[in-house]
């Protein structure tokens, strides 16, 4: 059977993340390609409904990718999304989806190197939690149906 | 506004689990302000309730609307077909909206998807607190705009208890004694004589403890 291949959304904040993921891949760092990179404006502008949005279309992971604290080009949007994620996680809990699925990582545009780890190390995270859980749901509503 | 919190989804998964198709009905006023039942609050409860519901492998249909405000028949009428194609609501609002649809669908579970908190502000972002008892005799004018029933945890109307400490409540030491904050307000706009006066006892029959109240306003009348 192969192994289980999260597929994972990242919110990259435009000025951050996205540049570190940008710089990963000029320099040729390898990461897993489960990720799928989102480009926002700002990690404030995640707005937990997207969130809750990606989960329900069926991805294993989120992360959301923000400016390291203190860096944040809008002062501190990267501040805010880290308390909308917390949130959010506790919503996921109600729920009955794993917190761990969710995570918020600061980086700056130099962290190329970090970017990669931090994928490689969710990934990994994810492998080992299994797949969402809304999608063995889906598979059992299928063999009762 | 009227502020209000969020219900557990735990809680409302299971009020709601005899039923299929669910609207998560929006209020577009005060449960907006106060981020508890809006549009994107709806949004959110919409899709938790799918997912726990889909976790358990249960057939649901759960869809969102947001209108203006649940409170008034006309906002609900711009629903009306796709409630009434429901088998329950769950509406985001306040005890006020939550009624109002009951009484316009006489044969379909409504439930509410909020705890009504109390009348209040938005103190800071994100913080919200109490400032209003609806009483029913505002008398807020003796005391210099600051409401001691609301906001005096033992309701007193003729000077404070002696227990507050450093300006703070003695019931909770989070909180602004009232009659401090009384006092320094009718300091500041040069009204100490207030002080002096006897404020008689509250006419609680005028309150919500003298029964549901309603008003009649003639000249508004059609």
């Amino acid at each position: 059977m192969p192994e289980f291949e999260p597929r994972i959304l990242a919110f990259c904040c435009h000025y951050c993340a996205y540049a570190a993921a940008d710089l990963a891949g000029t320099v040729r760092i390898q990461y897993p390609p489960n990720v799928r990179i989102l480009r926002v404006p700002c990690s404030g502008k995640v707005d937990p409904l997207h969130v809750m949005q990606a989960f329900e279309s069926g991805v294993d992971g989120v992360l959301v990718a923000g400016c390291l604290e203190g860096g944040c080009h809008f002062q501190e949007g990267n501040l805010r999304a880290r308390r909308r994620v917390e949130n959010t996680c506790g919503v996921l809990d109600e729920v009955g989806i794993e917190p761990e699925r969710l995570r918020m990582v600061n980086l700056s545009s130099a962290m190329g190197r970090d970017f990669a780890s931090i994928v490689k190390q969710f990934t990994e995270e994810l492998r080992k939690l299994g797949p969402s859980p809304l999608k063995n749901g889906a598979r059992h509503r299928e063999k009762i149906g | 506004m009227i502020v209000a919190s969020r219900k557990n989804i735990r809680e409302l998964k299971e009020m709601l689990a005899p039923y299929r198709r669910i609207v998560v009905l929006g209020c577009g006023t005060c449960v907006t302000v106060c981020l508890v039942g809006g549009e994107r609050e709806a949004g959110m409860m919409a899709s938790a309730l799918r997912m726990t519901y889909r976790l358990d492998g249960a057939e649901k249909e759960i869809r969102d609307l947001t209108i203006e405000r649940q409170c008034e028949d006309a906002f609900i009428d711009e629903v009306w077909k796709e409630l009434a194609e429901a088998d329950a609501i769950l509406s985001m609002a306040c005890g006020a909206g939550v009624q109002a649809l009951a009484e316009r669908f006489e044969n379909k579970p409504v439930f509410p998807g909020a705890d009504t908190q109390f009348i209040g502000v938005l103190q800071e972002q994100g913080v919200w607190t109490e400032k209003c008892i609806a009483c029913g005799q505002c008398r807020i004018g003796s005391f210099g705009g600051i409401c001691p029933l609301a906001r005096c945890a033992k309701h007193l109307l003729n000077g404070p208890c002696g227990g507050s400490f450093d300006g703070k409540c003695e019931v909770n030491p989070e909180t602004d004694c009232a009659w401090q904050l009384v006092c320094d307000r009718l300091t500041a706009i040069g009204e100490e004589r207030r002080l002096e006066a006897l404020v008689s006892p509250t006419d609680w029959s005028l309150s919500n403890e003298g029964g549901c109240r309603k008003i009649i306003r003639p000249d508004q009348r059609i």
